[in-house]
């Protein structure tokens, strides 16, 4: 038994799914930081990106990066519908009452796709084939490159945006203090609407790179969001490194679980981790570095 | 006031005895319970689409012994409570004399109690074991045995002198049903099972199960679930480049799991229905023509192919037919006529029941096929 290329591969795998917890975790934090609400929507939003891209691919027959650029059009337009219809009417409401909406508009959002497009799975091809690649005795497949690799571009690009753009410092102000940020003359209403836009537009291209390897159907979101939560939470809800490693973390985890320990209890391993977190360090591991809760 | 009262009661009533049917060509109420809707409605719409084509076109050519069929359909979305509610209601409600369905084993355990109780004839869809095994008076199925499946995957190994196995098995009642049977028959065969892993339903992943697998002495894997975690396995298993040969069950004996595993679906066999081959079978084969005409009727109607699962709710409505034909009435007339069907050949096989056989067919209602360029063929043996 070559035990230590099977770990490498249990490694190599949870890193890939580890980046897709992790991009989805990023929704869920950027969204928290900016109205302190849970969006529990944010796993349909991956499900959406590669519903769309099937859908546009298949029914209009366009490129592959038109389907994609399109999916992630629409569902940032969703999400920007979403913001507008049921969380800006109701800025005062209690952030429980917000987080009650986000889960009756994930369901809303779940069924429709269920109408529309039937309860079938869909596949989508990879980005640049199937052949498997070998890395010291382990394999993967290019899709998976192409996962990782996504996701460092979007984590670099998101942390250039909030560091270093007037639209991403002024997020990060009303994060801070939303009165003390409008009182400077921030919008806080634009930045929240630009929070959900963010946060769909990162969900969805987290759904079109996975999509190639897991199949999509109109009820992907589910698992994924609960995980991709688990990983903010293990992040500690930062915008930044934080998240990216718990969902990396989690990844490796589960896929380490999965193999060393017992397969059956793989979903079980990601929410035993969630549930130790929450009881012995709930600002997450990350969370003490966080104080300005970018 | 009260002579017009009289009057409108009076034409109420002539309205209402007019309005009752005719005696004579009352149609046959048959009842059906099918998962049109929920997880295993990949089972329970084919079914329904099947029976209905079924029906009309019994209908069409004048029906059975002059009266037309009227099949009263309930969606159960998989759900064992509400098959009960449907099924009280299609027996105390709509009185009909036969409920074919349900499309899963859970629900026709479920039901059974009040099956026998109102002695009603039952032909379920579903593969369970249990099901039959006891045999229950009023109980018969139309879905192979995953009994039967799985000897004809452990036939094949035999003969290839394969002994050593990892399984991979779906943690539903499908997949528990299939290991069980897995790990029960093995001895028979001289197989050792030597890696036991399981998966959920709903994960998209299972690298992490088949690293293990390729890590392990296994001559080859066996994966027991329904789409589409054995078309993310079949994936995984080209991602890893696992070079032994891969066999599933008949529950993603359909086009769809090709298209959704794409290219590492080439070379995976399964033990299936032969209405998957239907064009390749020997001109012998008794099925051979309700098979071509099922898969044409069914493109014809529904635009999409007729598969394995749809094939149960067809032979479960013609075993009714025949029953009723050879002079079956009454529930318990068709109960019987029914239990002495020989030699019907069906779309899963030949059903031949008898007082202690109610699930009707051997295992060579399995054939072994396998995925050559995006296509089921017959495997070679």
């Amino acid at each position: 038994m070559e035990n230590s290329d099977q770990i490498l591969q249990y490694i190599l795998s949870g890193l890939s799914n580890g980046s897709i917890y992790a991009l989805i975790g990023f929704g869920f934090a950027i969204i928290y930081n900016a109205t302190g609400i849970i969006n529990f929507a944010q796993g349909e939003f991956v499900m959406l990106g590669g519903m769309l891209t099937i859908f546009f691919l298949n029914v209009f027959q366009l490129p592959l990066l038109t389907s994609i650029a399109l999916a992630v059009g629409v569902s940032t337009a969703i999400g920007i519908v979403f913001e507008r219809l049921a969380i800006r009417p109701l800025k005062n409401a209690s952030p429980l009452s917000l987080v009650i909406i986000t889960i009756g508009a994930s369901i809303l959002i779940r069924g429709t796709a269920m109408l529309v497009w039937g309860k079938d799975t869909h596949a989508l091809p990879a980005f640049s084939g199937n052949d498997p690649l070998y890395l010291m005795g382990a394999t993967m497949l290019p899709q998976n490159l192409w996962i990782i690799a996504l996701t460092a571009v979007i984590i670099m690009a998101s942390k250039l945006f909030f560091h270093y753009t007037i639209f991403g410092k002024a997020m990060r102000a009303c994060a801070f203090n939303s009165q003390a940020a409008s009182l400077v003359g921030i919008s806080v209403k634009t930045m929240v609407l630009l929070s959900f836009m963010i946060s769909s537009a990162i969900g969805s291209l987290a759904g079109i790179i996975i999509a190639p390897l897991t199949m999509t159907s109109y009820d992907m979101g589910i698992m994924l969001g609960l995980k991709g939560f688990c990983a903010a939470i293990i992040g500690g809800m930062s915008s930044g490194l934080g998240t990216v490693i718990g969902g990396l973390l989690l990844g490796i985890l589960e896929s380490l679980g999965a193999g060393l320990i017992s397969s059956g209890y793989k979903d079980a391993i990601a929410f035993i981790i969630l549930l130790i977190i929450l009881f012995l360090r709930p600002e997450g591991v990350f969370g003490k570095k966080e104080t300005e809760r970018v | 006031m009260s002579t017009n009262t009289f009057r409108v009661l009076f034409v109420f009533l002539l309205m209402a005895i007019m309005a009752n049917p005719a005696i004579a060509a009352e149609p046959v109420k048959i009842g059906a319970l099918f998962s049109i809707t929920g997880p295993p409605s990949f089972l329970g719409e084919p079914e329904r689409n099947t029976a209905q084509m079924v029906v009309d076109e019994i209908n069409k050519s004048g029906g059975v012994k002059g009266r037309k069929i009227e099949l009263v359909v309930y969606d159960t979305s998989g759900d064992p409570t509400k098959a009960n509610q449907a099924a009280t209601r299609l027996i105390k409600e709509d009185k009909v004399v036969a409920i074919i369905g349900p499309s899963t084993t859970g629900e026709t355990m479920a039901i059974i109690p009040i099956i026998e109780k109102a002695k009603i004839p039952l032909i379920s869809c579903a593969a369970g074991v249990k099901i039959t095994e006891p045999v229950k008076k009023w109980v018969f199925k139309t879905a192979q045995n995953d009994a039967l499946a799985v000897a004809r995957i452990y036939e094949q190994l035999k003969k290839r002198r394969i002994s050593k196995v990892a399984i991979l098995t779906v943690s539903d009642g499908f997949g528990s049903s299939g290991r069980e049977q897995l790990l029960a028959q093995a001895k028979n065969y001289n197989i050792q099972i030597i890696s036991d892993e399981t998966y959920g339903p709903k994960d998209t992943d299972m690298t992490a199960q088949v690293t293990k697998i390729r890590g392990s002495q296994a001559q080859a894997l066996i994966c027991w679930g329904t789409n589409p975690g054995p078309a993310v396995i079949a994936r995984n298993v080209k991602q890893l480049d696992l070079k032994i040969p891969l066999y599933m069950s008949h529950g993603v004996s359909s086009k769809k799991f090709i298209d959704l595993a794409g290219d590492a679906a080439e070379g995976i066999m399964l033990p299936s229905g032969r209405v998957l081959v239907a064009n390749s079978l020997p001109n012998s084969d008794p099925q051979k023509k309700a098979l071509i005409a099922y898969v044409k009727n069914y493109q014809k109607r529904y635009k999409t192919e007729g598969d394995h699962f749809g094939g149960h709710a067809w032979d479960a409505v013609m075993l009714l037919k025949g029953a009723i034909e050879r002079g079956g009435d009454t529930p318990a007339a068709i109960r019987d006529q029914l239990e002495k069907t020989k030699g019907f050949s069906g779309i899963g096989g030949v059903f031949s029941f008898s007082p202690q056989d109610h699930a009707g067919l051997t295992k060579d209602a399995f054939v072994l096929v396998e995925v050559k360029k995006k296509k089921w063929v017959l495997a070679k043996e």
